[in-house]
């Protein structure tokens, strides 16, 4: 059984968890043009490397984010949301 | 092939096959007016048919692995063309008439075999989801309909009618459902290939697609330590789950998202279950082998990966559900398990059609869906290569769809439905 180490609940069973897709910037709202839109919906990182991705424990509700090996399946590093807000702010 | 099978059934000699195999690997040229990326079946039936229809045989297929090692090898095998949109429906008959004569055409047994296929309703949605499954199918000539218990009880005595607690109650029954043997498919059309004068390169890993003035004019290729260049017309790239990695290769993105998708099979039994059955609802479907074993298969990994490895996760959800369907099958024991990498689109339709690279043509985004389109898709791009236009079966397939917002929104496909 793979384990996720959830940021939350510590070492879990990945099945206890969603994968909700890779962390990405949302375009702007009031003036990104359709091609912007389109990037953003349908163009996902589908490389070899380390993807950043959003993650789901659906018994407690919680989102947060993983760093993953999209070759070995390696989870790297796992953190709460608030990470991303205080790198933005940064 | 009867009046010759009869000789040898009454000859006391072995049959000796003149062309029982692919000719043997000869170094590789400078220049090929075509390469082919990728010795699946999608990529070796572009080169067939590329020979057979247009005369085109300056033909190189470039093939890392072995031929059909891929998502080829690996697939359950299930022809069929019962989706929901009419240019899938369209697509996938076409293919699934090819499929009818392909023994006869290549000379050499593909094992073609119809059994109808039934997917099974839980819920009253379900229901009205057929109906429209159906009607599309009549319309484009299929044969698809909707049964009740009863029939379904007569077509498969051996389901449980009252798995979990979600009673079947109808059927999509498509009788066109077939199966066949995927490798032969592979062997078939490579074989009609290089006899026609295609070369066929494995063990030749393409590392890099060049281009000039966004046209292609060229690939860079890996022979165990050594490294060509090879000079091209025209390249198509037919990777299944390695698409991103060439295009990027190549200088553009896909929409597609990479995902192990699992299969399995039992130790074989006395033969019970005719038709290919699946249930959506309970995220699975099983298929008797002509050996008697029993193929297992459902929708793909819960996540992106590029890797083959198969879990434990996935096989207890899996047969827990087809224990719900038939029962009796729980003290079987698993013989094989495999994965392959599926290139999934977001519509769960393919990328079919022209790139942003000239002369450099996709088919990609095959997903869980693609081996039943291989002899259309072989035939499509053969068209696309040989005349510069895309033929209308697979415009509507054309990568630019995702930026114009008009998609395909296949949700007849086995990882959409499962
Ligand atoms: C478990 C499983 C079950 C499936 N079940 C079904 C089913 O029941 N029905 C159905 O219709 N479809 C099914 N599919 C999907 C189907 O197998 C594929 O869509 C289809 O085989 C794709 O064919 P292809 O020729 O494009 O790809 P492949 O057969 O994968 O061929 C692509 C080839 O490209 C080669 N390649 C990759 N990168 C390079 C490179 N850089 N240079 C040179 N060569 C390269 C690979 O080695 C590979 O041999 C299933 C898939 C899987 C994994």
């Amino acid at each position: 059984m793979k384990i996720m180490p959830c940021p939350l609940n510590g070492p879990r069973n990945i099945n206890e968890f969603v994968y909700g897709g890779e962390v990405s910037e949302l375009p702007d709202v009031a003036t990104a043009p359709d091609s912007d839109w389109a990037e953003h919906t349908f163009y996902a990182y589908n490389g070899t490397g380390i993807a950043r991705e959003w993650w789901y424990h659906v018994a407690s509700g919680y989102w947060f984010v993983a760093e993953r090996h999209r070759v070995t399946d390696e989870i790297i590093r796992t953190y709460d949301p608030a990470v991303l807000a205080e790198e933005k702010a940064q | 092939m009867p009046f010759a099978l009869l000789k040898y059934g009454l000859g006391s000699e072995y049959p000796f096959e003149k062309h029982a195999d692919l000719p043997p690997p000869t170094a590789l040229k400078k220049r090929y007016d075509v390469v082919i990326i990728g010795g699946g079946g999608h990529g070796v039936a572009t080169a067939y048919y590329l020979a057979k229809y247009h005369g085109i045989t300056n033909v190189a297929i470039l093939e890392k692995g072995y031929l059909g090692g891929g998502n080829t090898a690996r697939n359950t095998a299930v022809i069929r063309s019962n989706y929901l949109t009419s240019e899938g429906v369209r697509f996938y008959s076409e293919s699934v008439k090819l499929f009818r004569d392909l023994s006869n055409e290549f000379d050499f047994n593909i094992m073609y075999s119809r059994r109808g296929q039934l997917t099974l309703a839980h819920t009253d949605s379900a229901i009205r989801a057929f109906r429209q499954r159906a009607e599309v199918n009549k319309h484009f000539g299929g044969k698809t309909e909707l049964i009740d218990p009863q029939q379904i009880r007569e077509l498969v005595p051996t389901l449980n009618m009252y798995p979990g607690q979600q009673p079947v109650l109808a059927g999509l029954w498509h009788m066109d459902g077939a199966t066949a043997r995927h490798d032969a498919v592979a062997w078939g059309y490579a074989k009609g290939a290089t006899q026609r004068g295609v070369e066929l390169h494995q063990l030749t890993e393409v590392t890099d697609v060049l281009v000039r003035d966004e046209k292609v004019w060229g690939v860079k290729v890996r022979q165990g330590s050594a490294e060509h260049v090879i000079e091209c017309g025209i390249a198509v790239q037919a990777v299944a789950g390695h698409s991103s990695l060439l295009a990027a290769k190549a200088g553009f993105r896909l929409p597609i998202v990479t995902y192990p998708l699992q299969a399995m099979v039992t130790q074989p039994v006395k033969p019970f279950l005719d038709p290919l059955v699946s249930s959506p609802a309970f995220h699975c479907y099983v298929q008797q082998t002509g050996r008697g074993e029993l193929v297992f298969g459902g929708g793909s990994d819960p996540y992106p990966l590029y890797n083959t490895r198969s879990t434990m996760e996935l096989k207890e959800e899996l047969l827990a559900h087809a224990v719900e369907l038939f029962p009796f099958v729980a003290n079987l024991k698993l013989m094989r398990q495999w994965a392959g990498l599926t290139d999934m689109t977001s519509d769960y339709s393919p990328i079919m059609g022209l790139s942003p690279v000239e002369n450099y043509y996709l088919d990609a985004g095959w997903g869980t869906w693609g081996f039943k389109s291989t002899p259309i898709c072989g035939k499509t791009m053969a068209e696309l290569v040989a005349t510069g236009k895309v033929p209308d079966l697979i415009k509507p397939f054309g990568v630019e769809r995702f930026s114009e917002f008009r998609q395909v929104n296949e949700m007849g496909a086995t990882a959409a439905s499962h």
